[in-house]
Parts: C-alpha cells; structure tokens; sequence
C-alpha cells in the first residue's frame, strides 16, 4: 500500500472530501442500476406468471361448468 | 455469415443466451472494478502535480470513454432496427440507453468533483463539458421519447432516429479538447502514441475501463431480457417458460 496509515488513505492527501465523494456517487449510481435492472426483471417474470396462473384457472372453470 | 448471425436475431434465442452469459459477465465485471479501484486508490503512486486528487482519473475516464462507446453501440442497435428492422435490436436501443445515461452521469459528477479542487469551479460552459453534457441530454432524450408515444413501435423507432442523429455528438466529444481553448486536458491515451501516463497508472485504469465495458454488457443482457419478456409475452414459447 502507497499510504502509511488508514487515517492518511482517508485523507487523500486534503482531498478526501472529492476523492470520497467521487467514489460514493459514483458506486451508488452503478448499484441502483443494477439493482433495479434485476428488480424490473424478477418483478415481471412474477407478474407474467401470475397472470398466466390465472388464466389458466379461468380455463379450467370454464371447462367445468361447460 | 449472415446466414451463421441470423439465428441470433429470433428472441428466444437471445433470451437464453443472455441468461447463460449474465452471471459471469456481472461477476468479471465486479471482480475487475475492485481490483482497478483498489489499485488506483491505494497501491499507485500519487501524481506529481495534482496530489491524491487525481485518483478520481479511476472512475472519471472508464466512465467517460464507456458513455462514448456505450452510445456508439446504441446508435449501431438503432441503425440495424431501423434499416432491417431486427426486432431485437430495436429492444436494445431502449434497454441501454439508461446504462448510457447512468455512466455519462458518473463522468460528469466525478469530472466535477475533480474540477472543484483543480481548476477552483465545479463547472464551466467549455467545450468537453457541455458536449458530455448534451450527450446525457441525448440518452434521456432517446429513454423519453421511446415512452411519449401510444404506440409503442412508434416510439421505439422515434427514440432510435434520435439515437442515429445524435452520433453527431461524438466526434465533437472527442475532438473538444483539440477544436476550441478549454480548461479539460487533452487524451493521455491513444491508439496511436505512446500513452503519456505511467504504466504504475495506466493499469488500474486500463483494468477499470474494462470493468466498466463488461458492466455494460452484463447489464444488457438483464435488460434485453426484461424487454425480450415484455414484448413476447403471447408468444407460447414464453408462455411455456413462465406458466410452470
């Protein structure tokens, strides 16, 4: 490691403030992102099947009282 | 070739493939941004000039080069679907453009959290930067207009025209720093020359510039898969798959 203690690698020289904040934003960006690409696509996949369950109920309903 | 691509256009196809690749291209992908990050934070030498400060370069130039490239790949998805109307390259243009749109974000906030310590001001109407800008601008436009139509294939083909059209913007992009006077530094490196940066550096970033690349293929394939299922969803191929 380039720096002597974990004090001054949080210090970044004085430019802690712009370094940190760089990184934070710029890792909370990116993990939104995927977190919400992977919710979008599970929140769907439930939907879809959901509504094909009830499809096929109806279905089966239909062919009962038929 | 065509003939060996054209299976590779049918959804279902992509689907699976997509599926197949996503956990390694996510997983190679985060691997590569912590070792690029953790290197260029603590295991690089500081720069000579700018201290400690310049270890934003970590992120601010794999976002800045990957805004550039992820839009190149938009705008060549747009152009296929609006020439041979290749359905699944049309699910793309609108699945990366929020990618797109994040990373050209990352560049402007790092870019200005860089400025603010190096040149005194947060911001400044120059070339570099309000181009970046107008490309952010130019991603939300392409995710608003896909959604502003009723119908939605007409949006689609709307959003995809603006892509094509604003391709404009990245030669003006690249070549700011060179065409006007700006407060932005010129390319350190290039295919040409010598790269003018360290190697102790340079391979940090060249790592985390890949990480960025293969992030952007990773969420791809999340989001062409969501949009793949959307527009399929009466299809029985997807019927099958999700009524069990």
């Amino acid at each position: 490691m380039y720096f002597q203690s974990w004090a001054e690698f949080w210090a970044m020289g004085g430019y802690g403030l712009f370094v940190w904040l760089s990184f934070g934003s710029s890792y909370v960006l990116l993990a939104a992102l995927v977190w919400y690409s992977q919710y979008q696509h599970k929140q769907f996949k439930r939907q879809l099947s959901a509504k094909l369950a009830r499809e096929k109920r109806l279905q089966q309903y239909q062919e009962q009282t038929h | 070739m065509f003939k060996w691509l054209h299976p590779y256009a049918k959804p279902e196809t992509v689907y699976h493939l997509c599926g197949r690749l996503m956990p390694w291209l996510m997983g190679t992908a985060l691997l590569l941004l912590l070792l690029g990050n953790i290197w260029g934070l603590a295991f690089t030498p500081p720069d000579y000039q700018q201290g400690d400060s310049y270890r934003i370069i970590h992120l601010h130039v794999p976002a800045a080069i990957m805004s550039m490239g992820t839009y190149s790949a938009m705008a060549i998805a747009a152009f296929i679907a609006l020439v041979w109307q290749v359905k699944v390259a049309q699910w793309s243009v609108l699945a990366i453009a929020p990618i797109g749109a994040v990373y050209t974000a990352i560049a402007l906030i790092t870019g200005m959290a860089w400025g603010k310590p190096m040149w005194g001001t947060w911001w400044v109407w120059d070339a570099r930067l309000t181009s970046e800008l107008i490309l952010l601008f130019l991603y939300l436009g392409v995710i608003a207009l896909s959604g502003a139509f009723s119908d939605r294939q007409t949006g689609a083909k709307v959003a995809s025209l603006l892509a094509v059209v604003g391709v404009i913007n990245l030669p003006i992009i690249h070549f700011s720093v060179e065409w006007w006077n700006t407060l932005h530094q010129g390319a350190s490196i290039t295919k040409f020359a010598k790269p003018s940066i360290d190697p102790s550096m340079l391979w940090p970033l060249l790592i985390s510039i890949l990480a960025f690349k293969i992030l952007m293929l990773a969420l791809l394939c999340v989001r062409l898969r969501t949009a793949i299922l959307v527009n399929e969803q009466h299809r029985p191929w997807v019927k099958a798959m999700a009524g069990d």
